[in-house]
């Protein structure tokens, strides 16, 4: 597969404290890669591993398959978890400043700044200070800059965790944006729902350790239990149940439905599908809702943290 | 190092336009100046200010000593009763009166002095010394020693100084050496504080604004630190300089609003010297002019830098390691102590013997030489003792410099946590 960024068994340890043992993780070329974690995992110190700002003890990060250089920060974007701005430096000079820290020269740096701060809407902001503005326009400005040098790789730490919902929906639009224009994208997060709704790959680290990574889609599958969701209804409900109690496990499901019927969660066997179980119901009873339970990454992480504790 | 241009650039900017800079820059001569006009100007008033004394004399024979003065005049009131004498000096407000009493025996009585308050050491000293030399004159004359032959036999000696190779020196030329090296040792430890702070409030801005991730995402941690270093350290020469053409331009001011004052004080100054005698004068200027000016100001530049590169860097390692300002108190006092220990062997020591033991080692342990060598230059320091202080500074700087950039490189990425000695330890081996 072609892979963009490749971190290959990353140790890192801070004194007697392991921040990293042996993660390994493979970010595909255009994608978006969501890293899970709770707080203190380690999820920060890979980022920064990645971006240079920490040295790994051991291990090596690949950048577009060769070894990652100091010079290939230009090809970074980060977008760090703790972030924020000079407050008595004007935005615009603020903004060229650090464009020319990535290797942006002047004119260049400045027309891109244009037209990106006429995309959101911010030019007027130019020559205020950032302690004039309001913290959801300090925070378009942070991002302006994260992606003014069109970096292959851009790094978000926690994206959405500092944003009001306006401009997180905004950062989801463009992150989705920079994708298609073939931007590859890492993020760290711990809300679960992000990465349902945004993420193609992903990795789970906990206490220090990498515990599953792959496809979003692959990883689901995996995961799932051959459960579905039944609601139906039946002449002898009770004769029903005790048949079934027989052949499945069987459990309460609680979803909605218009109609005031059994609501059951069904647990098959790996060998049987779901028309062996829609076969053995269809004489039964009338059947109006039947869904395959499929996992939320939230389950996942919460079965996969807990199993591992 | 295109970056540290960037970096150098930035910082220069962000001090030189800070309002409390600019302010700072323009007022302090300004509020200098003023302070000596006042200080000026309250001594004149204070010279001009003319104590009146009166002079109760029974035996007679001082009146003629006590001799009006610029900032004293005598009033003899012998001819009146002592009581009234006294009820006078009260009810005029007059500074005292001096009471000479007569014994039977015609020996001159205790002395007394009455007045509001307890009289000046001055004027008491001067009181004595005319009541006693009159009666010293006159024991000498009742014991038939003639005072003219005696003043005719007095004999002054004036000893000549100086050095081995036969140059002359006037006796100023110690006290010129002492001021020339301790303005230049105050002013450096004064900038190596108010600069060193300002690299330590510039870490720390970066720490709360919480831009220090974005920065060093793109550039080292070193070369953050160093570019701030520097770029605060043009910000300083910015100001000194500004200070000196400032300083010079208020002086031309000064001594143009008030010239004929200062005329005046110059032509007392001159005779004052000529008092001294011809060949002092042109002693004293020659003392100034043999002062190695040239190499004073070069080492003043280099151990100004490497003083400052030295504790700017201490300052900001202290600066990554905590979270405020208010939370640096612990670590400020370390960093104080070697720069107050300089200043005081600089006026203790260096004054009392340049070459001695103590200002020689102080001149080379590298915390405290920049201080304790710059005081010792006017007073001639061979150049092999110059070379080790050097060298020993430069590595030093090296050493601190490798260091506080590791303490730094961690420190800049931890927020909420106080640090302690032991943790900035640990860091250093991160």
């Amino acid at each position: 597969m072609d892979n963009l960024l490749v971190a290959e068994n990353i140790y890192k340890s801070f004194g007697n404290y392991t921040a990293l043992n042996n993660v390994s993780i493979n970010v595909p070329r255009a994608s978006i890669f969501g890293l899970l974690g709770p707080n203190g995992a380690g999820k920060t110190t890979l980022l920064r591993i990645i971006n240079q700002i920490t040295m790994p003890d051991r291990g090596t990060i690949y950048l577009d398959n060769k070894p990652l250089q100091p010079n290939d920060i230009q090809y970074i974007g980060y977008l760090p978890e703790e972030r924020g701005l000079y407050k008595s430096m004007r935005v615009g000079e603020q903004a060229l400043y650090l464009a020319q820290l990535k290797g942006l020269s002047k004119a260049e740096a400045k027309q891109r700044l244009e037209y990106w701060f006429e995309k959101l809407e911010i030019s007027g902001w130019w020559n205020k200070k950032i302690q004039e503005l309001s913290k959801g326009m300090a925070q378009k400005v942070q991002f302006v800059i994260t992606v003014l040098h069109k970096p292959k790789l851009l790094i978000f730490d926690e994206p959405f965790s500092g944003f009001d919902p306006v401009n997180a929906r905004l950062i989801k639009r463009e992150i989705l944006q920079l994708k298609e224009e073939g931007a590859t994208i890492l993020f760290s997060t711990h809300r679960m729902e992000s990465v349902e709704e945004l993420c193609d790959y992903m990795a789970l680290i906990h206490k220090s350790n990498k515990l599953l990574d792959g496809r979003v889609s692959d990883i689901k599958k995996e995961y799932k239990s051959n459960t579905f969701e039944v609601g139906m209804e039946a002449k002898n409900e009770p004769a029903l149940l005790a048949e079934l109690q027989q052949k499945f496990i069987v459990g309460n499901a609680t979803f909605k439905s218009i109609h005031t019927d059994l609501k059951l969660r069904i647990q098959l066997q790996e060998n049987e599908s779901a028309n062996h179980l829609l076969e053995f119901l269809i004489n039964r009873a009338q059947i109006n809702h039947f869904v395959e339970v499929i996992p939320s990454v939230n389950d996942i992480f919460i079965q996969t943290v807990t199993r591992d504790a | 190092m295109r970056n540290l241009k960037l970096i150098i650039r930035r910082e220069y900017l962000a001090r030189v336009r800070n309002k409390t800079f600019i302010i700072m820059t323009f007022l302090s001569p300004l509020i200098l100046v003023g302070m000596f006009m006042l200080v000026g100007y309250l001594s004149m008033l204070n010279s001009s200010e003319q104590q009146i004394i009166g002079l109760y004399d029974e035996t007679g024979i001082f009146s003629s000593d006590f001799k009006d003065g610029r900032q004293v005049q005598y009033l003899d009131f012998s001819s009146l009763s002592f009581e009234e004498a006294l009820v006078k000096v009260r009810e005029q407000e007059y500074y005292g009166l001096i009471y000479i009493p007569e014994k039977e025996n015609g020996d001159v009585g205790q002395v007394q002095f009455f007045g509001l308050e307890p009289p000046g050491l001055g004027t008491v000293q001067s009181v004595e010394k005319t009541i006693s030399d009159r009666l010293t004159k006159r024991e000498l004359m009742k014991r038939g020693i003639d005072i003219s032959e005696m003043e005719a036999a007095e004999v002054k000696v004036d000893v000549e100084i100086q050095n081995f190779s036969g140059q002359r020196t006037s006796k100023m030329s110690n006290y010129i050496k002492m001021i020339f090296g301790g303005i230049a040792g105050y002013l450096l430890m004064m900038f190596i504080i108010i600069y060193g702070n300002m690299v330590m409030r510039s870490v720390i801005e970066e720490k709360t604004n919480r831009i220090i991730e974005i920065i060093v995402s793109s550039v080292k941690p070193i070369h953050l630190m160093l570019g701030k270093v520097l770029g605060t350290s043009l910000a300083g020469l910015t100001q000194f300089s500004i200070w000196v053409i400032l300083g010079a331009v208020l002086l031309w001011i000064t001594s143009f609003t008030l010239g004929i004052d200062v005329l005046s004080t110059q032509k007392e100054q001159m005779e004052m010297m000529e008092q001294m005698a011809q060949s002092d004068l042109s002693l004293f200027l020659a003392d100034v002019y043999n002062l190695p000016l040239l190499s004073l100001f070069v080492f003043f530049v280099i151990y100004f830098l490497g003083g400052y590169f030295l504790y700017s860097s201490i300052y900001a390692a202290i600066g990554a390691a905590v979270d405020s300002e208010t939370d640096t108190q612990q670590f400020m006092f370390p960093v104080i102590l070697p720069l107050m220990l300089g200043i005081y062997v600089g006026f203790f020591a260096v004054i009392e013997n340049p070459h001695g033991t103590i200002s020689t080692v102080f001149s080379m342990i590298p915390l405290t030489s920049p201080i304790v060598m710059l005081m010792r230059i006017p007073f001639g320091v061979p150049w092999y003792e110059l070379l080790i202080s050097l060298s020993l500074l430069l590595i030093t700087n090296l050493g601190v410099i490798w260091l506080a950039s590791k303490i730094y490189r961690v420190g800049i990425l931890m927020y909420g946590k106080k640090a302690t000695y032991k943790e900035l330890f640990k860091w250093l081996k991160y």
